[in-house]
């Protein structure tokens, strides 16, 4: 988002900072562009024509609600997936089938905010067979399967409000999490119906495990546990020695509702919350959790009826953390922590304090060293703090400013974003100490190292995601492209490459060799194996019934014509649904479906798919329908018509395509 | 509505020697050369009596993935109709055209010949090699 920042006079001499004034102070820019880009940047990210890109790059919208995907090194946009918003190019959110993907407890959502692309895992390394993202505006977790690169479920979470700290995973996909942002109160209306100023005592928050089947990519909450009242802004799982263990960061602990701009930003420390999984999954095995309303919908996508389905649940099993001691404990934070990233060895977690001038790193072991050892320093609302000091691993000092996020690389880095002073910070993850620098343009929030959230980092890259672009491109009105930076991070120091232009909010992004999701693609549905009610399999099936007012379609595509091309019959009244199935099986051989005057959209059809798109006429008349996507040479040929007659109308329903030489 | 080959743009015909999508391979040279694909050769396809259970299913293929645009007779609907067609062509051949679609239209000069006439793309509807072999014994039947 491009929020103004707070300048104070003191912060001005920072370099860095200053860009964000560039129009007003053309004396403080940074490093130029051609100082920092070296000769050899172009053929490091040169992918010659018809050859592949080396990592897919999975990158959030942000405030579009979508993923989009592209190719690294050339940062080529390959593909934008629906997710959370309705998308105009696939019919997604407008197809008969596809709009229950879109259905929550609130009814039909057309636009939601997503935030953070996770990578489903493998003992602990991405295994290149699905996408989580989050949803946050109206809590949500969708999967996106990477052979299809479609959005395959999507479950609601109850009890939860700004599903921020959303949806990382543990190292077998075991779970994915999502923990509140916003701590609201939460029961029965009565409960609920509570002055915003009870805060402290009526508001609580909550973290939810979800759990992904393996098969079929269908979710449902395992558990949701109930926590005090703060921010919860980002997480990730243990590994290694860590393993069972899930780390929480927080913001808020001064439980302020209004102005949190100043009113959160008080405390010297916030808390990383670490959560003991494995005890908690054992607790709602052993019956001790709670079945407490919680009404949410969990909406999956069955490939072989190409059609969305629809479960309802009302309630969610929740474990109190009070009842359950060694569940929970606090660690203080310094400043409002933003990042919360354990690395590849699982021995250490970094907090990264977005108000901080400083980087907290903890330790796993002295963590269970002082649990065991009850070195706390007291409670917050009932969960016991652990003493700062005693989980300390070590602070890296004086690192920039502001510290947002952290990934990793293989050979024992870290690399952690800076938005205030806009630039990347690699440091040795034990000896704490600073090793590189180097600008952003401009005021990165995220960062991604492909595989840098895993036990196992690919490396190579570290791209920034920023938050500001400023002049870096043609100018487009006020409403500029949003951007990414991709680096170098193969020799000592740290070497911009390229910039890239990106969709939506790059929010956040992770990063896969090609070659573990290649292997997986669907290249065309099988036609024998549709199970769609509606699927006319060959022309011969193709036909037109009515049922009351509705009339359906059974059409057929292929290059280049639809069977029905001439449907007569229809009146004023009726509700037409076109149940178009694509013939075709071979790869990239769409048809679109498009008809005068539909208020709803088109569609788009793969080969082998049904798809249904509603048209309710309007007026009488005969109307032109036709194929939207350039399927051959005779594309433009791809049509027909449909007759409206009145609702009194007596002319029998047909419909038919006629050759003028079908002799047999 | 639906002469078909004839008319049309050839400007905006399916690009000449486009790539082979073959089904198996998922490196990124695959998608970069045609004809690559190994063309069955006579020794590959041998006929003996007419089967009818193969006719069967050969024909329930047919149904769903080529009558769109091939009939049984010799009207051309998007492509050539069948009739007689096992008389006017190598079972190897039909076999190509059927399993090999894109080399056969990058290659071979018959199939090109076809192609200019109909300025459509026949489409590899990757039947597996039995289902091509029903279907070739189907086209006995015509
Ligand atoms: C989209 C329309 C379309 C579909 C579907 C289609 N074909 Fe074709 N076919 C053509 C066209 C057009 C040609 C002529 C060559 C060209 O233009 O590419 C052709 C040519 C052929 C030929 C050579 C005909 C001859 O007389 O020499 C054979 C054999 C053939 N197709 C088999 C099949 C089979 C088997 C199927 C189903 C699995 C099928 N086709 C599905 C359009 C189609
Ligand atoms: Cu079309």
């Amino acid at each position: 988002m491009k929020r103004p920042l707070l300048i104070t006079t003191g912060t001005m001499a920072l370099a860095g900072l200053a860009f964000v004034l560039v129009n007003t102070l053309p004396g403080c820019r940074p490093t130029t562009t051609q100082t920092v880009v070296t000769g050899d940047a172009a053929s490091k990210v040169y992918v010659k024509p018809g050859t592949h890109d080396e990592f897919y790059n999975m990158v959030s919208g942000g405030f579009s609600g979508q993923l989009a995907v592209y190719g690294l090194p050339s940062g080529r946009l390959l593909r934008e997936v629906p997710v959370f918003s309705v998308d105009p190019e696939t019919g997604y959110g407008y197809s008969e089938e596809t709009k229950g993907m879109l259905m929550t407890s609130h009814g039909f959502i057309p636009w939601d905010d997503s935030h953070h692309p996770e990578l489903s895992q493998t003992n602990g390394v991405p295994d290149g067979k699905w996408c989580f993202i989050n949803g946050n505006n109206t809590p949500r977790i969708a999967l996106i399967d990477l052979g299809t690169f479609r959005t395959h479920s999507i479950i609601e979470i109850p009890n939860s409000a700004g599903n921020h700290s959303s949806p990382f995973t543990t190292g077998n996909s075991e779970y994915v999490v999502a923990g509140t942002r916003f701590s609201v109160p939460m029961g029965d209306d009565a409960q609920r119906d509570v002055p915003i100023s009870s805060y402290k005592e009526t508001f609580k928050g909550t973290v939810s495990f979800i759990h992904p089947e393996p098969e079929t990519g269908k979710m449902s909450i395992a558990f949701q546990i109930v926590t005090p009242a703060v921010d919860f802004d980002l997480s990730h799982a243990g590994k290694g020695p860590s393993e069972g263990w899930f780390f929480f960061s927080c913001y808020n602990t001064e439980q302020a509702y209004s102005l949190l701009e100043v009113n959160a930003s008080q405390r010297d420390k916030d808390f990383i919350m670490a959560v003991n999984w494995k005890m908690a999954e054992q607790l709602a095995k052993e019956g001790k959790g709670k079945r407490v309303p919680g009404k949410h919908y969990s909406n999956w996508w069955n490939d072989k009826t190409h059609s969305s389905e629809t479960t309802v649940i009302d309630d969610v099993l929740q474990l109190d953390p009070k009842e359950h001691p060694g569940l929970l404990y606090f660690m203080p934070c310094p400043k409002s922590p933003h990042g919360c990233d354990v690395d590849p060895t699982g021995k250490y977690i970094v907090g990264s304090g977005k108000l901080a001038a400083l980087i907290p790193v903890f330790s796993f072991e002295k963590m269970q060293k002082a649990i065991a050892g009850n070195e706390v320093e007291g409670d917050f609302a009932g969960i016991p703090v652990l003493k700062y000091e005693s989980v300390l691993h070590g602070e890296v000092k004086k690192p920039g400013l502001g510290p947002l996020h952290t990934e990793f690389d293989a050979n024992g880095n870290a690399y952690t974003s800076f938005f205030v002073s806009s630039e990347i910070v690699k440091w040795n993850v034990e000896k704490l100490e600073v090793v590189d620098r180097v600008p952003t343009y401009y005021s990165i929030g995220h960062l991604c190292v492909p595989g840098g959230d895993s036990k196992q980092p690919w490396g190579k890259y570290v791209i920034a995601y920023n938050k500001i672009t400023k002049d870096r491109y043609l100018p487009t009105g006020p409403e500029l492209t949003q951007s990414a930076q991709l680096y170098s991070i193969d020799g000592d120091k740290m070497e911009l490459l390229l910039d890239f232009p990106t969709t939506g909010e790059p929010h956040y992004a992770q990063a896969i060799p090609a070659d573990l999701v290649k292997p997986r693609e669907v290249k065309f549905f099988k036609i024998e194996e549709n199970q769609h009610p509606y699927v006319a399999k060959g022309e011969k099936e193709a036909r037109v019934e009515r049922n009351g007012n509705e009339v359906h379609v059974w059409m057929t595509s292929i290059r280049s014509h639809f069977a029905p091309d001439n449907i007569e019959g229809v009146k004023l009244g009726d509700e037409v649904y076109f149940h178009v199935t694509n013939l075709e099986q071979d790869w990239d051989v769409p048809h679109g479906f498009a008809i005068k005057g539909a208020a709803n959209a088109e569609l788009l059809i793969m080969p082998g798919e049904t798809q249904t798109l509603k048209w309710v006429p309007t007026r009488v008349g005969v109307w032109p329908m036709y194929c939207t996507d350039f399927c051959s040479a005779l594309h433009q040929e791809m049509q027909g018509y449909v007759r409206v007659s009145p609702a009194n109308s007596t002319v029998p329903l047909k419909g038919e395509t006629v050759s003028v030489d079908a002799g047999v | 509505m639906m002469t078909a080959c004839g008319g049309g743009d050839a400007a905006n015909a399916g690009p000449p020697g486009a790539p082979t999508l073959e089904k198996e391979t998922s490196s990124s040279e695959a998608a970069s050369s045609s004809g690559k694909a190994k063309l069955l050769t006579d020794a590959d396809v041998t006929l003996g009596d007419i089967d009818n259970g193969m006719v069967e299913k050969g024909k329930t293929t047919y149904d769903v993935k080529c009558q769109a645009c091939h009939s049984m007779g010799e009207n051309r609907v998007v492509g050539p109709g069948w009739k007689g067609i096992t008389t006017r062509r190598k079972p190897e051949w039909i076999m190509n055209m059927i399993v090999n679609t894109d080399a056969m239209l990058a290659e071979d000069p018959e199939a090109q010949r076809q192609l200019e006439q109909c300025l459509v793309r026949m489409p590899n509807q990757n039947l597996s090699m039995d289902e091509a072999r029903q279907v070739l014994e189907f086209m006995r039947t015509l």
